[in-house]
């Protein structure tokens, strides 16, 4: 196969395109006295770019068409849920309002931005069937360490200290034993059964035996990292909760149950959301993450702080009249191509000089862990997440779920003819093959996820999960429209023929990339670290 | 399916550890099988010589392309010498798990626990299951 991709040529840098004394810009005449800087802080040799408006454009235009992004087209990395950013988000995050609200500004002054955190904590609350949300933790790796401290915190109240011990699947994100590990706790792997479940005989053997004082509780992702719904789910959560443990819940892949099973009622104690996942916060080098916390009433008194409460009465229709606003979207991305009809973001209620609105302020919890982050957290991932939510409205919250849904299984179906799929059950927003095939011994996962870059699509997610060989874990989520998703799989099934027939095209693939084939190996072994030098020490510390 | 060695000495864990004994050292390393499994081997990291293990203990990991891996000891003891040429060059791992690759010897009291290991013939089935 040929491919219609063009190539794009690496770029030299910006300081070798220049000429001596060009300009991009004219300085007006300077308006304060000239001083001279200290002779130290001076340097001969200070590198800059010398180049003309246009030439810095051209510039950063062709070095954004080495890259490849969620914008160009279908992004299918399984659990990292790269879907469609909507710019009416971006558009939200750069309200002058919002964007030049100061962090310490002091709570009198930023009550709209208090309003929003407060109702982004009641939705995400809604969704998930938790009654106290804080949104402090900077991303899903801190959220799962919140919930993790909460519930060795709440052990140690009880008495029951000597609770260290967190189950984890063996099919976890690796994130998960880390987090226990960094809360000072023990991981307890447990298998998983041929259906990708958790082996429940293993969980009561590890609930019912001689650890049964020592279990904290469990840390599992529904659906798992293999994109299945735990089907024994409530009989995993009655057997910890009956051995004294409490049910921590990794919302990572998040995606596929909103709107359809709250994790909450189906008896979790806490669950960590990743906004920048689910809610379209950009993130892989867009953005930072926002990992916040969901607890039952169990844990509310020890949640991160400080969240945001009404601390003043106030006339609660103000918030109710806002909420009640339903701001349906035109249904949904797939058959629009991702477009919206924006809907105004805020609506405040009808003026009513008998009333006043409630007033917000920052609160920590009782018995709060205490802080994780400066601040409030990423409020501007809040901002984004809030509008996202506000624009799909409950039932486009729900349409997003099931399309998600309804992708993976597509795909999955599609590609089932093709691939091995270690469990070919119902998945939910993603899905794993073995990319590998009997009759082509030398070719492997990654050689087909090079391959997949020449056919213009950035690769699924390999070698994870660790419990199926050359996993290919593939996350297509709702913003793929069928026409999407048919290239996908034509590019798969051609894939699969040429790794039978021209094996060397994966094995040396990419063939149209900026670059080719990277060596993993020297690249993991010879690290090359740079550092800036040091400013000498009379200058550094001041 | 099944084109990796298993040399019939030798005995073999779960967790894909070798283990040869001579008198009460037996020195550890990792299958060839789970060497092909992991790919290129970037990463090694052994606790000191000196150090107690416990059976089920990790004494050090490993770590690839693909994956990171802890290593367990199926015997109890002391750790008398690790491979640090591995530090180098991990990819002696990949070239020759069962010689050069050689990881950890440890001095043990109770060898029985190899006695529990699977055989060559045993492994090999069990890889083929996996």
């Amino acid at each position: 196969m040929e491919s219609s991709v063009t190539t794009p040529q690496l770029q030299p840098l910006i300081y070798d395109i220049g000429s001596p004394g060009r300009l991009g810009v004219n300085l007006p005449e300077c308006d304060v006295p000239k001083v001279e800087l200290p002779a130290a802080l001076m340097r001969e040799e200070l590198p800059l770019p010398e180049v003309g408006e246009v030439q810095v454009v051209r510039h950063f235009v062709k070095l954004s068409k080495l890259n490849y992004s969620i914008d160009q087209g279908i992004y299918p990395l399984g659990s990292c849920t790269m879907k469609y950013n909507p710019k009416i988000n971006e558009d939200a995050a750069r309200l002058p309002g919002f964007a030049q609200l100061h962090p310490l500004t002091d709570e009198s002054g930023s009550q709209g931005a208090l309003f929003l955190m407060h109702e982004l904590q009641k939705w995400l609350g809604e969704i998930s069937g938790f009654p106290a949300v804080s949104l402090t933790p900077a991303a899903g790796a801190q959220g799962e360490f919140a919930g993790i401290l909460m519930i060795r915190q709440y052990h140690i109240d009880r008495g029951e200290g000597q609770r260290d011990l967190i189950l984890v699947p063996n099919s976890a994100h690796g994130t998960n034993p880390a987090t226990v590990t960094m809360a000072g706790m023990d991981v307890l792997e447990l298998p998983s059964n041929d259906q990708g479940n958790v082996d429940m005989d293993a969980l009561h053997a590890a609930c019912e035996g001689e650890l049964r004082d020592r279990i904290a509780g469990m840390m599992i992702t529904v659906p798992s990292t293999l994109g299945l719904f735990e089907s024994t789910i409530l009989e995993v959560i009655a057997t910890v909760h009956e051995a004294g443990g409490l049910m921590y819940m990794d919302g990572a892949n998040m995606n596929a149950l909103m709107a359809a099973v709250k994790p909450g009622a189906l008896g979790f104690d806490v669950m960590h959301y990743n906004l920048h996942k689910t809610f379209s916060t950009p993130h892989g080098g867009g953005g930072p993450g926002s990992g916040a916390v969901g607890v039952n009433e169990k844990l509310a008194p020890y949640l991160p702080g400080p969240i945001v409460e009404i601390v003043e009465g106030g006339d609660p229709r103000h918030a109710e009249a806002d909420v009640g606003a339903t701001y349906q979207v035109a249904r949904h991305a797939q058959g629009n191509g991702g477009r919206h009809t924006m809907s105004p973001l805020h609506q405040p209620p009808e003026e009513d000089a008998a009333t006043e609105p409630p007033l917000y302020g920052f609160v920590m919890p009782e018995k709060s862990i205490g802080r994780l982050k400066a601040f409030h957290g990423n409020f501007g991932m809040h901002l984004r997440a809030y509008a996202y939510i506000r624009v799909y409205g409950d039932s486009g919250i729900r349409d997003v779920t099931r399309y998600a849904v309804l992708n993976a299984n597509y795909l999955r179906a599609k590609l089932m003819a093709t691939y091995t799929v270690p469990y070919p059950r119902y998945c939910g927003h993603e899905f794993v093959l073995e990319g590998h095939f009997a009759d082509a011994e030398d070719v492997h996962a990654l050689d087909i996820s090079k391959r997949l870059m020449d056919y213009g699509f950035h690769p699924p997610t390999n070698y994870f999960p660790l419990i199926v060989p050359e996993a290919l874990l593939i996350e297509p989520t709702e913003t793929e429209t069928k026409a999407e998703l048919d290239e996908f799989v034509a590019a798969m099934e051609s894939i699969a023929e040429e790794a039978r027939r021209v094996p060397e095209l994966l094995r040396l693939a990419p063939h149209t990339a900026p670059v080719r084939r990277l060596d993993e190996v020297r690249a993991a072994k010879d690290l090359v670290l740079c550092c800036a030098p040091a400013l000498p020490r009379q200058y550094a510390g001041d | 399916m099944g084109d990796w060695k298993t040399p019939a000495e030798l005995r073999y864990a779960e967790t894909d550890e070798w283990f040869a004994a001579d008198g009460d050292v037996v020195t550890i390393g990792i299958t060839d099988y789970a060497q092909d499994q992991l790919n290129d081997i970037v990463y090694v990291e052994f606790r000191d010589a000196g150090d107690a293990v416990d059976a089920g203990d990790s004494f050090g990991e490993v770590e690839s392309v693909k994956a990171a891996s802890e290593l367990y000891s199926a015997v109890a003891g002391e750790i008398i010498e690790v491979n640090s040429a591995l530090e180098d060059s991990p990819e002696t791992v990949n070239a020759d798990p069962f010689g050069a690759g050689w990881m950890v010897k440890i001095r043990t009291r109770d060898l029985a626990p190899l006695a529990g290991l699977m055989d060559a013939a045993a492994y090999d089935a069990y890889c083929d299951s996996r």
